[in-house]
């Protein structure tokens, strides 16, 4: 029997070979028959508390992988496999799809924030000689819906930039001229773009009956069944113990209102399609976050058979959460396609894109925090009113109920309606504006009990991660030379700050994949999942590869078409976890069948083979071999093949209770912030950031710290530049493009350093985690905690733009004064 | 953003007002005096080079291929690239050149094709990221983007590259603030700048290397 022994600290001799764990000990047939098999995993942080944990899984799932030190392939930064595609500009995205005969199209769009249409006017349209359909949406698809017969012939506007139909026609500039010829009239109504305005009881009712508005992959959306009175849907609630006793048993309290405001994703790939409608198959390529989803959505609407429908996405450029699903240009593009016969190419504009397909909701958060002298929390309350526009899930108050213990805890999440575009799931969704309060109130509670930020923290957080992580970020700045608030003498002052991440585990059981070997010695997994720029399609590689004994670029790997098994939608950093898992059981399925099938050629039994280096050969006598490639060719059929799916997880972790959201239910993440404030110009510049961040398993550095740089710097940027402006005469946006809506350049990169630590669960087959969201969740905070370290004023709303800190730079003053 | 104003003057040496002012002048007039133009076929007097509002040939040089295409005066180069040549390795994000997604070399200098007329690249030598490779040579710069991995969706990577690429065209040793002020009117929104910087001083070095 192989040893089992405890991996308390990592090994220091690399172990070359995998070991097929305890099931050796069993007779063949025996297994076979078994339903279940016991292992045990390596679990815990590497280089703090790794232990071996039994754990009993179904027979069909490999034995469990020991950790990545002792791998090949797994957790080796590997460079992305469509690397030479993207550098070259050989990559197709949905944007560059080109079809024989293909139309282009062009949305019309509203210009009122609210209205009625009377009267649609197609006629001088039509007459354009180059336009080959046209189509008048009867109801807005990304808007929360109300729950009520079917409504007028068209659909009510409630927004600027709604989708009310779409032009096809031989070339975009026809279609562009031909959208402006359609004549609308309108019956202008009332309208409201603040939340304040909003809320009040004479506002203009932006819904007459209650809403209920579809989740999306990636935590979009607000939860269902919530109470709605004018324009506000909530609260949707969370209790825990006695929020009033928690507060009367502390002795200190923070209470502070924070503001945030409304960011667009701005994926540099607009949302867009190209539908083909034929009489039996329609054929979509989609700039998707979720083929699927896509294809879900168009069988639903054109009421056919989901196998009649085909959605393609080799390569995006980009979502963020805000693209599932076929949305309104899908149906449109899909409609023209029909009526026109043709393959129709409707891609957005950049300025549709700022209006009408996401955008990451506002908050205005009220928050209170009791403690003990000592720092332990006894109390948290937070009040959240924030607007998705006319869609909902502007909840913010996850980190405030997942990130520290507190017995005593209440929140409310108010969505409140106005009359601008829907949100969508946006990175994290609602957890960059919840930990921008949350850890903020943590900052101004360590300054008033005169406690290390750290120490505070350390006192409340239960996961073992952030206390690794803490303690390595603190080396890594140098938190030990942080100085007191304001201390930097001169008008440009230098501060510190820290602020921590949460983020969950969430398994997409709809995530399968297939591998097949062919006698020619290829090797290829299919799986209708997409490469959203996470790299899925090169961590899948090294999953197979790792598993039989090859090289990344040894696997083709067929993704991001609805042809291919059904695999996760992107979203919620659910794809890893969810598809290597069903990649690697795909793969040891397929190797058994390989190594069944090459036995007799070695004179050896299967389970006395293994598969390294490209060979497959007797483990006990390396010298009896075969190179893959010899052994495929002796294959009794040209292919074998083998499905894999995503098994529950081993063990249930409670997404309530103590657990909820720590070690085995979620992913941490601390991220150290340096600024320089500049207060004669408000102007503050994020000098340095130190991330260190878990994710179960890596798989693949080299992309991992790439995702990680991206959260950052996204983070940077929503904490100091980005913000969708309305006017509120008009509820027109007035920077709907990319040079006054402001996303962070190369100029506005800080030096980053990020340190990955390796976490093991035992709970799938590959144990790796979440990256995507949980790197984005601390940065604004952080930059927020070291601005008020370096000015000694604290900044309670983002975006940090120089007017926001010279106001709070002169507040301060006056109160000096008076 | 005052950034990317002083990024179009230094790297296209173009400004809006001089682009109309300039080189899209002989298309507008074009397309204004129609009527006129009428009036001059049926005189059978046809002025010389004045072209639109309708299509008309003309010839591009690109990757060292003449292409001969029919476009209409207002086609700017990026369309006549990723339409009518389907060359689509260039990008269009913003469509008004604030972003650099579609980056290409006119006589060796970086423009933004989405703000050039394809008519004001006749007599031209463009240069866009299918070119940039020889043949299945990767150039150093193509190359140490895979290497960092300074790529995520990939849908800035093509400006990214032709941006850098220029850099290291006009300066042989550059250290990471060239670089940064290179790529300063790139957007990428996966945030891949740390490693376009990485990739780029690598790929300086090797150049370096190679060619002493």
């Amino acid at each position: 029997m192989p040893e089992t022994k405890t991996t308390s600290a990592p090994a220091a001799a690399p172990v070359p070979e995998k070991q097929p764990v305890p099931q050796a000990a069993l007779p063949k047939d025996e297994k076979t028959e078994k339903k279940s098999a016991e292992y045990r995993f390596p679990v815990g942080i590497v280089g703090v508390d790794m232990k071996e944990v039994e754990r009993e899984v179904s027979a069909n799932e490999p034995p469990p992988l020991p950790i990545n030190e002792k791998l090949k392939v797994i957790g080796k930064p590997t460079p992305r496999l469509d690397g030479r595609a993207k550098v070259t500009g050989a990559a197709k995205y949905t944007a560059d799809i080109k079809l024989s005969g293909m139309l282009f199209a062009r949305m019309i769009t509203s210009p009122h924030a609210h209205a009625k249409i009377k009267s649609i006017d197609t006629s001088a349209a039509e007459k354009h000689p180059r336009v080959k359909a046209i189509h008048i949406l009867r109801n807005d698809h990304s808007e929360a819906q109300e729950q009520k017969e079917a409504g007028p012939a068209f659909a009510k506007i409630r927004y600027v930039g709604q989708p009310l139909g779409a032009v096809a026609a031989l070339t975009q500039h026809d279609a562009d001229e031909a959208a402006r010829l359609v004549k609308i009239e309108y019956e202008v109504l009332p309208f409201v773009t603040g939340i304040e305005q909003s809320r009040k009881e004479d506002a203009p009712l932006i819904f007459e009956a209650p809403v209920e508005a579809k989740g999306s992959a990636g935590g979009g959306g607000g939860p269902a069944g919530v109470a709605q009175k004018g324009n506000v849907r909530g609260p949707a609630q969370q209790k825990r113990g006695d929020i009033d006793k928690g507060f009367s048993s502390s002795d200190v309290m923070i209470e502070a209102d924070y503001r945030t405001q409304v960011q667009t994703h701005s994926p540099l790939e607009t949302h867009g399609v190209v539908a083909d409608w034929k009489p039996d198959q329609l054929t979509v390529y989609a700039s998707t976050q979720g083929t699927d989803s896509v294809r879900d959505e168009l069988a639903g609407v054109f009421k056919v058979k989901k196998s009649q429908v085909r959605v393609i996405t080799e390569y995006m450029g980009g979502g963020f959460g805000a693209k599932f699903g076929a949305g309104n240009h899908g149906v449109l593009a899909t409609h023209l396609s029909r009526k026109a016969n043709a393959p129709v190419r409707l891609m957005l504009d950049r300025r549709e894109q700022h209006l009408c397909v996401g955008n990451r909701p506002s908050s205005q958060q009220h928050m209170k925090v009791g403690a003990k002298k000592d720092g332990t929390l006894t109390a948290l309350s937070l009040v959240n009113y924030g607007t998705a526009g006319v869609g909902t899930g502007a909840g913010a108050t996850g980190p405030t109920q997942n990130l520290y213990t507190c017995e005593n805890l209440l929140t409310e999440d108010y969505d409140v309606f106005t009359n601008a575009g829907p949100a969508a799931a946006f990175r994290a969704p609602g957890h960059p504006q919840g930990a921008f309060s949350l850890e903020s109130a943590m900052d101004e509670l360590a300054e008033k009990l005169d406690i290390d930020p750290l120490a505070l923290r350390e006192k409340n957080d239960e996961s073992s991660a952030r206390r690794a992580e803490r303690k390595i970020g603190a080396e890594k700045i140098g938190w030990s030379a942080r100085k007191p608030a304001g201390s930097t003498p001169g008008p440009v002052k230098r501060g510190m700050g820290v602020a921590q991440s949460i983020w969950y585990r969430f398994t997409n059981q709809d995530s399968h994949c297939q591998v097949r070997i062919t006698r020619d010695g290829s090797v290829e997994l299919l799986s209708s999942v997409q490469d959203i720029g996470g790299g899925i399609r090169t961590a899948l590689a090294q999953v197979v590869a790792e598993e039989l004994g090859l090289k990344p670029t040894d696997i083709t790997i067929k993704i991001g078409d609805t042809n291919y098994p059904h695999g996760p939608a992107s979203g919620g950093s659910v794809t890893t976890n969810s598809l290597t898992p069903a990649a690697r059981n795909a793969a040891y399925a397929v190797r058994q069948q390989f190594l069944e099938q090459v036995a007799p050629q070695l004179h050896a039994k299967s389970e006395e083979l293994s598969m390294s280096d490209g060979k497959i050969s007797v483990t006990a006598d390396g010298s009896r071999a075969l190179t893959f490639k010899q052994a495929a060719s002796k294959l009794k059929t040209d292919q074998i093949s083998a499905q894999g799916d995503r098994k529950e997880d081993y063990v249930k972790t409670a997404r309530k209770g103590k657990d909820r959201g720590h070690d085995s239910g979620g992913v941490g993440g601390v991220q150290f912030a340096q600024v320089a404030v500049d207060t004669e110009t408000g102007q503050v510049r994020v000098e340095r950031i130190v991330a260190v961040h878990d994710c179960g398993r890596p798989i693949n550095p080299l992309a991992l710290e790439s995702q990680i740089n991206g959260g950052i710097i996204q983070g940077i940027s929503y904490a100091l530049y980005e913000d969708r402006i309305l006017d509120r005469q008009t509820g027109v946006m007035v920077n709907p493009n990319l040079d006054q809506y402001k996303i962070a350049g190369s100029m506005e990169t800080p030096e980053i350093e990020i340190h990955l630590i390796e976490q093991y669960w035992g709970k799938s087959s590959t144990d790796a985690g979440p990256i995507g969201e949980p790197a984005t969740v601390a940065t604004a905070a952080a930059v927020a905690n070291a601005v008020y370290n370096a000015i000694g004023v604290r900044v309670r709303e983002i975006p940090m733009t120089p007017a926001v800190v010279l106001k709070a730079l002169a507040e301060q003053r006056k109160l000096a004064k008076a | 953003m005052s950034k990317r104003d002083s990024f179009d003057l230094q790297k296209t040496g173009f400004t809006r007002r001089g682009f109309l002012k300039g080189a899209g002048v002989a298309a507008a007039t074009a397309a204004i005096a129609d009527g006129s133009l009428e009036a001059l076929a049926d005189s059978k007097f046809t002025p010389p080079n004045l072209l639109g509002p309708n299509a008309a040939k003309i010839t591009l040089n690109i990757n060292g291929q003449a292409k001969t295409l029919e476009l209409e005066p207002r086609t700017t180069l990026a369309e006549a690239l990723r339409i009518n040549l389907d060359m689509t390795g260039t990008k269009v994000v913003c469509d008004r050149g604030s972003c650099s997604a579609c980056t290409v070399f006119l006589d060796g200098v970086p423009v933004c094709s989405c703000m050039t007329l394809a008519f004001d690249a006749r007599n031209k030598q463009i240069k866009t990221i299918e070119g940039l490779a020889e043949g299945d040579k990767l150039h150093p710069i193509q190359e140490q983007f895979i290497e960092h991995d300074a790529m995520q969706c990939g849908f800035c990577t093509p400006g990214m590259i032709m941006s850098c690429a220029a850099l290291l065209e006009r300066n042989k040793k550059p250290n990471l603030e060239d670089v940064k002020d290179a790529t300063r009117g790139n957007l990428c929104r996966c945030g891949t700048y740390p490693k376009v910087c990485s990739a780029t001083l690598a790929a300086a070095k090797q150049m370096n290397g190679s060619n002493s």
